[in-house]
């Protein structure tokens, strides 16, 4: 077994731990936090898989942005953890078979082994050659989004524009009472505006009373 | 450049969304008073797309973009029609959004969007090019139904949209996935290669045409598929239904032309029993639940319905003659079509929708003009002679005759003919009713003026269909 096979099997271990955590946390915010986890193995195997763009994509986006704002929502939201679980037995009879399907059907895809070249599974299938070790994924890839799938990728930055668009259509209005910052008038405040100096009577000491009253 | 990257042939594509943007940002400068700037940037934009795209339509298939784009006539002339169709809808729509305060931006925005994917779907070249145009059609398409925000019929019929679309994507882009798996390639015009190949009998190949068709008549609106049409045409402000309505049925005509015929052209004999039955379907429960509709927009929206088994019966003839049939069909649909929500948009007020059956009452007695476009319309949708909807449905029954399906024939007749039941009582409504509804009609002269033109077109070309049919001979050969 070489280094790398023992480092797949360890990130993968990991990883499977990780998204149990992911599922069986009785606390949301710790769900969140297994995911991340979860992530940042699933970069390390694509680092092994030569794709250290989408891994790095993957830490930076997903964990960077994407898990961050998620903990945010989860800690500022009540999440009743209780009610969300309280179908599971109930919907557990549907969920078990299906589970189980699933199970065998990616057991048969990975061990059935190849009676003829159209059989689906994993040694019909030669394993790709290494790259050499300048060899970069980054490029590779900016290269096709940027050549050959250049129409595509415009087209895809569109829907990202129109869906902000209608997310914004959809949400934002000017409603009575609300209290915005005004940017604007913030930066062109001068210091006079914001401190305002009052001459104040100077109030006479009451202590001469005491003083008499004592004597 | 290299001859892959031949931009000249999508400068349709790229001047729409440079005008999009463009009119985004100018929007934001432009004060709510004046907002009528917006509106009138986008209907230049329009002129201006047409201009372009006739300037450099191009008079043989070209395949650019490493085979994602394709520029051919047929492209050019659904193009141009959803340009028309667009400004109609939104010429139509002006004072009604304005009336309601939807007269912002964005809707502009949206709409023009919204076409720039109807034109990446008619120039699909490839099945990511075509996944990208629905969904960049459909969010747009969205984002229009629930615009009336505070409207809750709106927001709901948006959900449903939102929802059975989200399936409806999944479904064509696993049937995607199918064919990609199987041929080994997105790109149209390659798959249509190896599928001899691959043989008919591959199941990885029925499979993946099934989901295929089932994510083609879902954005078609044809039954079993069909539930959300209804419920977003009613639920949505009338000028959005307008424009649901009128372009993305070319774009569903052009999806079913590149998906079924320019790629999966040599399976004809595997897709042709599945249209059937969504044909048949379709012209019957559309026909049959419009009798009892109340709503004249819910109405419209299952007549919608069974015109669409009636574009689906024009390609499932599989033939030349069955495609050009369809394509003169889908294009004169969507006239009648603009044209009927335009009628209703004229005789809405502030307040006041004018989208039931018996606000038409006595309508002849209010505005005798503005009757008969309704009934021009009206006839012209049911398929009633010398009006261009006789002349579409004569040219589809003839191709499938040609292909020796007399029965199917026989089908969209019975179901035609029961449809002009409910057709013919809108026009009942109208001349033989006492009016119900007594207020004006309070529509521009804009408005006024151009829906007149609709109405006639609809007669102009059921009496002279040649110079349209010509056309649609031409580019599609």
């Amino acid at each position: 077994m070489s280094f790398t096979e023992i480092l797949f099997y360890v990130f993968s271990a990991v990883l499977v731990v990780s998204a149990l955590g992911v599922i069986t946390a009785r606390n949301p915010v710790y769900s969140a936090l297994w995911l991340v986890f979860a992530f940042f193995n699933s970069a390390i195997i694509w680092m092994l898989l030569e794709a250290e763009f989408l891994a790095i994509i993957l830490i930076l986006v997903y964990v960077g942005a994407v898990m961050v704002l998620f903990l945010f929502v989860v800690m500022m939201l009540d999440i009743k953890v209780e009610e969300l679980r309280a179908g599971f037995t109930r919907y557990a009879w549907l969920g078990l078979p299906i589970a189980l399907l699933v199970i065998g059907e990616i057991g048969s895809v990975v061990w059935v082994k190849s009676q003829d070249d159209k059989a689906l599974g994993l040694s019909s299938v030669a394993s790709p050659a290494a790259y050499a070790a300048d060899y970069s994924n980054t490029k590779a890839l900016g290269q096709l989004l940027y050549t050959e799938y250049l129409y595509p990728l415009q087209l895809a930055a569109s829907i990202l524009l129109i869906a902000i668009v209608a997310a914004i259509v959809l949400t934002m209005r000017k409603r009575s009472g609300q209290k915005v910052q005004d940017i604007g008038a913030q930066i062109s405040v001068k210091a006079k505006d914001r401190v305002r100096i009052v001459k104040v009577a100077a109030v006479q000491p009451e202590t001469g009373n005491t003083v008499e009253g004592q004597s | 450049m290299s001859a892959n990257l031949n931009f000249v042939v999508a400068y349709p594509e790229i001047f729409v969304l440079t005008a999009a943007c463009v009119i985004l940002l100018v929007d934001l400068f432009v004060s709510d008073r004046q907002r009528i700037v917006t509106f009138l940037l986008t209907m230049v934009s329009l002129l201006a797309a047409a201009f372009i795209t006739v300037q450099y339509g191009v008079a043989e298939r070209v395949i650019t973009f490493h085979g994602t784009y394709v520029a051919d006539p047929m492209g050019t002339v659904l193009k141009l029609s959803t340009y028309g169709a667009t400004a109609l809808s939104l010429l139509y729509s002006r004072e009604y959004l304005q009336r309601r305060g939807l007269f912002k931006g964005e809707y502009f925005v949206l709409a023009l969007f919204a076409m720039l994917g109807v034109m990446v779907m008619i120039s699909a070249a490839s099945l990511l090019t075509i996944y990208l145009g629905v969904e960049l059609l459909s969010l747009s398409l969205y984002g229009l139904v629930a615009f009336d925000r505070d409207n809750g019929i709106a927001a709901e019929s948006a959900m449903k949209y939102f929802v059975l679309g989200a399936i409806a994507s999944g479904m064509l882009l696993y049937g995607m996935s199918m064919i990609y798996g199987v041929t080994g390639t997105l790109e149209l015009s390659q798959i249509a290669n190896r599928i001899p190949g691959i043989g008919l009998n591959s199941l990885g190949l029925a499979f993946g045409l099934a989901f295929l068709v089932v994510g083609v008549a879902f954005k078609f609106g044809a039954v079993p598929f069909h539930m959300w049409v209804p419920d977003v045409y009613h639920g949505a402000p009338t000028a959005v239904t307008l424009f649901v309505g009128s372009a993305p049925k070319i774009a569903s005509f052009a999806l079913a032309m590149r998906l079924l015929v320019d790629g999966l052209g040599g399976a004809v004999e595997q897709w042709r029993p599945m249209l059937v039955v969504l044909a048949v379907l379709s012209m019957a429960i559309g026909n049959v639940v419009a009798i009892a509709q109340t709503n004249i927009k819910r109405m419209l929206a299952y007549s919608t319905i069974s015109h669409v088994g009636f574009i689906l019966l024009g390609v499932l003839a599989g033939t030349v003659q069955g495609y050009q049939a369809a394509m003169f069909y889908t294009l004169t649909y969507v006239l009648t079509a603009v044209g009927s929500f335009g009628v209703i948009l004229l005789l809405s007020r502030q307040g006041f929708e004018s989208d039931a059956l018996d606000d038409f009452k006595g309508l002849a007695k209010k505005s005798p003009w503005f009757a008969s476009v309704m009934a021009m319309l009206i006839f012209s949708t049911a398929g009633v002679p010398p009006f261009v909807g006789f002349t579409a449905k004569l040219a589809v029954i003839q191709a499938i005759i040609g292909i020796g399906y007399t029965w199917l024939a026989g089908v969209a007749v019975f179901f035609s003919v029961i449809g002009a039941y409910y057709y013919i009582r809108v026009v009942k409504l109208m001349y033989f009713d006492a009016p119900v509804d007594n207020g004006p009609i309070q529509a521009g002269v804009a408005l006024r003026t151009v829906l007149s033109a609709n109405g006639l077109a609809v007669l102009a070309l059921g009496l002279l269909p040649g110079l349209l049919l010509d056309l649609c001979a031409r580019v599609i050969s």
